[in-house]
């Protein structure tokens, strides 16, 4: 019998809202939404968790400019591991042990980290815990709605019809699977808008940031960026 | 001690089974996968304050597992060696046995493509009760 299952519900008791930044589709901005969207709601005051399960190319970090190597920015041993506190948020990723090499995982493999993390991760109290997923709608999404009993999606896409039904295929999972949809949020807007695509869902659009860019790395820089303040008025219309 | 965690995991899991299947439980067995290379004295340590502090009592054998990995390329199957890593691999492979992934290949053909097969992690092995 696998005894981690059994005090995931224990370890996460006190995180009021769990959030998954998720979509289907690759390279849309899962990873600046969840990360800029931590860094926002950290700065409104809330007390905010930040996990990356996309092991095969995690770039929270890299976003967010935490030298994971450093020991300041490492999780403690206490019981289990605690996430270190970087700009206000507990901070969690596969990063702080796979290092640089590359994660060739297979699907039980993925499944094994997922368990292992929550069960031996203390978030504490938390508002909200971000997850960003990886693409795809395979284990780290199955196992997230498995394990995480309180788990709601918020969906990236971008107007781009190859992203789109991508997404529309995801939604439908979630219905299928009775999981709250909090909201689709289009990225990287130029011109025409997938609004009515989405209708009631649709929270907002955030238009494509030339700048962006060279904000990666500075949470400072990042927070002043336009992607960042079209996030947070949607984000306001959430929390 | 990130030992803690999975023995308040194994304790958790015994008493919902016995919960579930109505018996009282007096023996249990956990496997210790040699991959995460769990410390057998804390580990029994932590069982045993976790159930004082919980007010039960139930006898505890703890049994290594051998680890055997096979390769996804070439069929080799081999054991962990965790003197031909440094002590930060270990250590990562101690929290998370999958990123073994990342710091091991398969010594015939070099793939990082293998399945662990057994001697993964802590296992609840089996549970004797009345």
């Amino acid at each position: 019998m696998d005894p981690r299952t059994s005090v995931i519900e224990e370890r996460l008791k006190n995180v009021k809202r769990i959030i998954a930044v998720s979509g289907g589709k690759g390279g849309v901005g899962k990873s600046l939404t969840s990360s800029l969207m931590a860094l926002s709601l950290s700065g409104m005051g809330y007390k905010v968790g930040l996990l990356d399960l996309d092991f095969s190319g995690p770039s929270d970090h890299l976003i967010l400019g935490i030298k994971y190597t450093q020991p300041q920015f490492q999780p403690k041993e206490d019981r289990g591991i605690t996430p270190p506190e970087v700009y206000g948020i507990k901070f969690l990723s596969l990063i702080y042990y796979a290092g640089e090499n590359p994660s060739p995982l297979r699907g039980a493999d993925i499944s094994n980290i997922i368990k292992e993390i929550l069960c031996i991760t203390r978030w504490e109290s938390l508002d909200v815990l971000i997850i960003d997923m990886p693409p795809g709608m395979g284990e780290a999404v199955l196992d997230s709605i498995r394990l995480f009993k309180r788990i709601e999606f918020l969906v990236v896409t971008t107007p781009s019809r190859v992203s789109l039904g991508t997404v529309k295929k995801f939604i439908k999972l979630l219905e299928d699977f009775k999981i709250p949809l909090i909201g689709v949020i289009e990225n990287m807007k130029i011109s025409d808008s997938t609004k009515d695509e989405f209708e009631k869902d649709f929270l907002g659009s955030i238009k494509f940031d030339m700048d962006l860019e060279k904000a990666i790395g500075d949470p400072e820089k990042l927070m002043s960026t336009k992607f960042s303040m079209e996030l947070r008025k949607i984000l306001e219309k959430i929390f | 001690m990130h030992e803690w965690a999975l023995a308040e995991a194994v304790i958790s899991s015994a008493v919902k089974f016995s919960k579930e299947k109505g018996i009282k439980t007096k023996e249990i067995t956990v496997a210790l996968g040699e991959l995460q290379q769990i410390d057998e004295e804390v580990f029994d340590f932590a069982l045993k304050e976790i159930m004082n502090a919980m007010g039960i009592i139930f006898k505890i054998k703890l049994k290594r597992k051998k680890s055997l990995l096979k390769c996804n390329i070439c069929s080799e199957m081999w054991s962990f060696e965790p003197e031909k890593l440094d002590e930060q691999e270990k250590e990562s492979i101690h929290f998370i046995p999958e990123v073994a992934h990342n710091y091991i290949k398969c010594p015939k053909c070099g793939s990082p493509d293998f399945k662990i097969i057994s001697g993964r992690g802590v296992w609840l092995d089996s549970i004797k009760g009345d």
